[in-house]
């Protein structure tokens, strides 16, 4: 394999653990305001993420830290061309993480109100604006033989792109309430219950119509190479969802979550399944998308940031599985409360 | 304006904004994680408190930092489309190690600071800020090292019109790096000394909890009295290595419009008329530009413009002079005031006076918080502004590296938007700053608990 190919890999496990770790702060951060009906309550929901939500971030720095490094052609097309889009995504991303630290550092209940609809809305847009980009990514979007972006802002906004948005939205909402039934007690853990229940059918729909309108509008079922295995890979994730609901009625909370997990997992491989060699598909001419071998730095850089990432690597993940292992007790509104 | 000046516009502001929360989340790290260790050490209780109370106040900064910096990984994507190709290769690497090494060091460490008072023994949770304050360290490392690149080029090659790593070791051992870091890393410490100093004078001044803001005085003040010390003689380095490696920059600093050999005078103040390329007035001390500058051959603006314009083909290599001399001579001027305030501090200490006693001093302190915040602000402006009309110094202009897609009303959304955030950012920031550095360090729960009821708004 060459070094191109593997961090075409990498930056996939990248955005892997993103969606994985922070799809299910995105889906607490949605359920917030109906699962915490009292100020306490809610504070003990966000306690539930308060100490990993932060690191959960880092990994979408650290993707796009490392698209930039690996593919600059790439970074540059994409930012440079979801630009508006970015931006809506950059002011949900600031507000909510400036919410969760301000939050409850004033009494006034109007400011509390305030920065809970900051985290609720912070954690909405990007949840939707996350498959509204993979949309666009694997379906093409319109770019022009030097790599340049020549389509405008609602070009991004087709039935199709929607519909993946929504998809991403109600499956990291479903993460996030089974997160929150596995680590919360009492009334907000039945409550996050019954809304890994009431979301999980819709979650698990919106998936298996993206899938199908993929099958229609991507090369997701008839790819040269490797032939219907996106597809495949894409309908095990939405079978992985199924098992969430099995899993509910078992009362085996931990399995439920790992089953959403492996789905969100199963999503972004089949994407760049489809995409590979690709990482920008030109709906305007084959030839002139970007590839892992068009897009990419030299073979230095590569070999320089290979070393970097499997030095380092083994280390943070190490210390972030420790950290899951401190704070891996439920929480309770008896507690006391830091956020 | 157009979408490049916009881009520009856009820069500074996220960048100078980030910026004035970036350097106390550092200094402050540290800070925090010594007051700690004297807790774990000693076993004293009022350090806990201590380390808790400024604790409360990093949170509140480093929340905003963090934020602000997410907008830094994308905007040279986003505005800088053009620019990112170009230097891709070798300005990425920088960025993806620093989210790799110290993103998820800071991020992972300061949740199990907040959350493990009760998790962990008191020496494991003080080394989690010791990690974080390494994490900070690390981060302005590498992204001082991205920074470096873009005023003094290392360790690459044009190839096929794009800059190419070629040594990994060159762009880590570029000089202007370890000029840079070590300045701003100073820089940030003596930030959080004059921040702890300042809001323990506001304590001392009405006589509340006298003993541990007279201790966080004496901390905060010798951190501030090494680290200004030591940025003195760091930025005389600084300045001799830049008059050599950005040359433009220098002779802007110093206003100087044509080469002076020998011992030539040295302008403390001018009249600068970029139009005329002269300066109209000048106040001088004579025969120390020399001494300041470390060569007898300080090469001046027209000169220079001379030189680079056979190098580099016909075009105005001129940088804002007025702009940078008086950023220049700002900074400075911020930074010899906080030496001076920091070393009374510490003569006072030498001579066992109580420091609660000097009303005057402690009077002086309080509007000092905000000189590490100018020293900060204008170093950077004379940094970037001066290697204008360059973005990577001799490789490619500024505007050369803007994004061609993205549109002059593009920019302009982005730009009021980010500017309207960050304007609630700071008022909400500074409300909470204010209120929680009021309330001492009695208040141990942020506040209490909202009646059920009311707080149901939605």
């Amino acid at each position: 394999m060459d070094l191109n190919t593997l961090w075409f890999i990498l930056i996939c496990v990248l955005f892997i653990g993103y969606f994985f770790l922070e799809g299910f702060d995105y889906g607490v951060g949605i359920l917030l305001p109906f699962i915490g009906k009292t100020d306490v309550e809610r504070r003990a929901v966000i306690q539930t993420i308060g100490p990993v939500w932060d690191a959960n971030e880092v990994w979408l720095l650290t993707a796009g830290g490392a698209i930039f490094a690996a593919f600059p052609q790439w970074y540059a097309t994409m930012f440079s061309g979801f630009y508006l889009a970015l931006f809506v995504m950059l002011v949900g991303l600031i507000a909510r993480g400036v919410a969760f630290e301000f939050r409850s550092k004033d009494e006034r209940p109007r400011w509390r109100g305030m920065f809970d609809w900051l985290i609720f809305f912070g954690s909405l847009v990007p949840a939707l604006l996350w498959g509204v980009a993979i949309a666009n990514i694997v379906e093409g979007v319109p770019i022009d033989a030097h790599m340049n972006y020549v389509g405008g802002f609602f070009n991004l906004l087709n039935p199709y792109a929607l519909v993946g948005g929504l998809a991403t939205l109600l499956v990291f909402t479903l993460h996030g309430a089974v997160y929150l039934t596995m680590k919360s007690e009492d009334e907000i853990r039945e409550r996050a219950r019954r809304a890994s229940y009431k979301v999980g059918w819709a979650a698990a729909g919106m998936a298996i119509l993206f899938v199908a309108y993929s099958a229609v509008r991507t090369d997701m079922f008839d790819k040269p190479g490797v032939g219907m295995l996106p597809g495949i890979v894409a309908i095990l994730a939405g079978l992985s969802l199924v098992a969430t609901r099995l899993f509910l009625d078992r009362r085996r909370e931990g399995w439920s979550f790992i089953s959403t997990g492996v789905a969100i997992l199963l999503v972004v491989a089949s994407v760049f399944l489809t995409l590979f060699p690709r990482v920008m598909v030109s709906s305007l001419n084959p030839k002139w998308d970007l590839t892992v071998y068009n897009a990419s730095s030299n073979p230095y850089s590569l070999h320089v940031m290979t070393i970097v990432a499997f030095t380092a690597l083994p280390i943070v993940l190490a210390y972030l599985a420790w950290t899951y292992w401190i704070f891996r007790r439920r929480t309770s509104i008896k507690q006391v409360m830091h956020y | 304006m157009d979408a490049l000046a916009l881009a520009r516009l856009q820069f500074a502001v996220t960048t100078i904004y980030h910026f004035l929360f970036v350097p106390l989340t550092i200094g402050l790290a540290l800070t925090v994680a010594i007051m700690e260790t004297i807790y774990v050490r000693t076993k004293n209780p009022a350090f806990k408190t201590m380390a808790q109370y400024w604790g409360r106040l990093f949170l509140i900064n480093f929340a905003v930092g963090v934020v602000t910096g997410i907008i830094q990984e994308f905007q040279f994507g986003m505005n800088w489309s053009s620019y990112s190709r170009f230097v891709g290769d070798v300005f990425g690497a920088p960025l993806a190690i620093e989210a790799l090494l110290a993103f998820f060091l800071e991020s992972t460490f300061i949740g199990v600071w907040i959350f493990g008072w009760d998790r962990l023994r008191p020496a494991a949770h003080a080394l989690a800020m010791w990690l974080v304050a390494f994490g900070t360290s690390v981060s302005a490392f590498w992204i001082l090292t991205a920074n470096s690149f873009m005023q003094e080029p290392t360790g690459y090659a044009i190839v096929h019109g794009r800059a190419e790593m070629t040594s990994f070791g060159a762009l880590l051992g570029n000089p202007q790096l370890w000029v840079e870091f070590p300045h701003v890393l100073l820089a940030a410490f003596t930030t959080a000394a004059f921040f702890v100093a300042g809001i323990s004078a506001y304590f001392l001044l009405r006589r509340r909890n006298v003993e541990m803001f007279r201790s966080s005085m004496k901390i905060a003040l010798t951190i501030g009295a090494i680290a200004s010390l030591l940025i003195a003689l760091n930025g005389d380095a600084q300045a001799k290595h830049v008059v050599r490696a950005q040359p433009m920059k220098m002779a802007a600093a110093e206003a100087v419009w044509n080469t002076q050999n020998g011992s030539a005078p040295w302008t403390v103040v001018a009249g600068i008329d970029q139009a005329a390329g002269k300066n109209t007035f000048a106040l001088q001390i004579p025969g120390v530009l020399g001494f300041l500058s470390g060569t007898n051959h300080f090469l001046g603006i027209d000169q220079l413009q001379k030189q680079d314009v056979q190098k580099y083909g016909p075009g105005n290599y001129l940088p804002p002079v007025a702009v940078i001399f008086w950023s220049f001579r700002i900074m400075v001027l911020a930074g010899g005031l906080m030496i001076l305030l920091a070393w009374y501090g510490i003569y006072l200490m030498a001579r066992r006076r109580a420091l609660e006693g000097r009303r005057r001093y402690l009077a002086l302190l309080l509007p000092a918080l905000g000189l590490p915040y100018v020293a900060n602000t204008f170093g950077w402006i004379m940094t970037e502004i001066g290697r204008q009309p360059w973005v990577v110094y001799g490789l490619q202009k500024t505007m050369q590296g803007v994004s061609n897609t993205v549109s002059t009303g593009e920019v302009a959304t982005t730009l009021i938007g980010f500017t309207v955030i960050f304007g609630l950012i700071a008022a909400a920031d500074v409300y909470l700053m204010v209120r929680y550095a009021k309330a001492g360090p009695e208040n141990h729960e942020p506040s209490p608990e909202v009646p059920l009821e009311t707080a149901a708004v939605l």
